[in-house]
């Protein structure tokens, strides 16, 4: 119970996806903008980490590994993530058409976001159980709505601020996101 | 044989999983999509420039059907759009008033000159940025063809120094006036021909220090025009295209020849 914890609490705050790795960058930059939107996002590549975790992790071990096939993982893997997200689309297409549309572009590039691959892939890599898999999964997804949200706030900050002429846009963007990553680093070492 | 078999069968096996899932997945979550919004994309030119005011041709068409926009916004396609929109959705075809761009400079190679040679990228863009442009007029026409490069009417061309619109080839979609530094380019009614050819925010000395071409600001077409439709703002003249009639009277008058028909 208490590794469970830990690696539910490590990958949404110490490895923080977005703010430690750098992993998902183009969602965290491009769906921000609102808090709805965020959060919106945020659920689904939730969704989309823990069941690629769910289905990624018994391919591996029971069909990849035992069949000698190991350096198929990428191409399966994105197979099983691109899977899901056209599923969410679907859904959210039918049941949420106000988040679809606002998601935009964004939902079907989770299907490209590093950080839902990089979750599958680091769960083999650091020879995690089923269960401790799931939970990483669900931290890393937790960690990715917990940076979305609070950077769409800081965001809003950012639209009223005075920003030299120079630096509006993207470039006064990515320096917040960064000094929101360099608060992250706080956490480092927290359950080492 | 066994070694390429496992692969491609294990491959293949997930990919027929997948597509067997999406198929019922798409099955289940089928939404009815009105096929009205289908058929006017398919009347709209397809040129996604933006012009109507919604982000490309789709959300046009999806906005005309859900939230009832105006059906003549569609620049590029004009009453020709315009109709069969107004075909598929059984009403009225609404007037369109054909547009086109004009870029408010006349100053060639002929009548100003440069005040430096600029070696940097040879944009519009990037000549601006350095001290104002090369040109012996800051406000001029740089000629460096940002808006020839994004037209995709292919309706404009520099000509000796100076861009020009080809008004029979413009869809009026507004991308030159946007991307124009010195914000040149207007989009006006095409049967509005009179235009003043010069944006210079100089008086009339230095107007005429640095441009054969340029407007001078001494009021007299504003004197002669009948309808009021012309005036001097900022040392230039420029028109009320609601207000002109076509009539002339302002180019016949012009001293420095700045008013010019572009009809063509």
């Amino acid at each position: 119970m208490k590794t469970m914890l830990v690696i539910l609490l490590s990958a949404m705050l110490t490895d923080n996806f977005v703010l430690s790795k750098f992993m998902g960058i183009c969602p965290f930059l491009g769906v921000s903008k609102k808090l709805d939107s965020a959060s919106g996002m945020g659920i689904a590549v939730t969704f989309v980490m823990i069941c690629a975790t769910l289905v990624t992790y018994p391919i591996h071990h029971g069909i990849l590994v035992p069949n000698g096939l190991e350096y198929f993982d990428t191409v399966v893997f994105i197979l099983v993530i691109a899977l899901f997200v056209q599923l969410v689309e679907n859904f959210l297409k039918k049941c949420v058409p106000s988040l679809y549309s606002s998601l935009g572009v964004y939902l079907p590039l989770i299907t490209t976001n590093c950080a839902v691959l990089g979750v599958t892939v680091l769960n083999i890599d650091n020879n995690y159980s089923f269960g401790e898999s799931v939970v990483n999964a669900l931290g890393a997804g937790l960690g990715f709505m917990l940076a979305l949200v609070i950077f769409s706030g800081v965001r809003k900050k950012l639209e009223y601020a005075d920003i030299p002429e120079t630096f509006k846009g993207v470039p006064a963007t990515l320096i917040a996101a960064s000094i929101v990553s360099v608060s992250f680093m706080g956490f480092s070492g927290l359950f080492s | 044989m066994i070694t390429y078999l496992i692969p491609a069968l294990v491959l293949g096996g997930c990919g027929v999983l997948a597509g067997v899932l999406l198929t019922v997945a798409a099955k289940v979550f089928h939404v009815e999509v009105d096929e009205r919004i289908e058929k006017i994309g398919e009347a709209l030119p397809q040129a996604n420039c933006g012009a109507c005011g919604y982000a490309g041709c789709s959300d046009y068409a999806s906005a005309i059907v859900q939230k009832g926009a105006p059906t003549n916004l569609c620049r590029p396609g004009g009453a020709e759009a315009a109709g069969k929109i107004a075909a598929i959705l059984g009403t009225a075809a609404a007037e369109v008033v054909p547009m086109t761009a004009v870029v408010h400079c006349n100053g060639d190679c002929n009548a100003t000159q440069t005040a430096f040679a600029f070696d940097g990228v040879q944009s519009c863009k990037a000549v601006k940025r350095f001290y104002g442009g090369n040109g012996a007029c800051k406000y001029g026409c740089i000629g460096l063809g940002d808006c020839v490069s994004v037209c995709e009417h292919g309706a404009i061309r520099v000509v000796n120094g100076v861009a020009k619109v080809i008004p029979s080839l413009c869809g009026a979609c507004g991308q030159c006036a946007a991307v124009c530094p010195n914000k040149l380019i207007s989009i006006k009614p095409l049967a509005k021909h009179i235009d003043v050819l010069c944006s210079s925010g100089d008086n009339g000395k230095a107007t005429k220090l640095v441009c054969k071409n340029g407007c001078i600001g001494c009021k007299i077409c504003e004197k002669k025009c009948p309808n009021g439709a012309i005036a001097v703002n900022n040392f230039h003249a420029a028109i009320d295209y609601d207000k002109c009639t076509n009539c002339g009277a302002c180019m016949e008058a012009c001293p420095a020849k700045v008013i010019h028909s572009c009809e063509k």
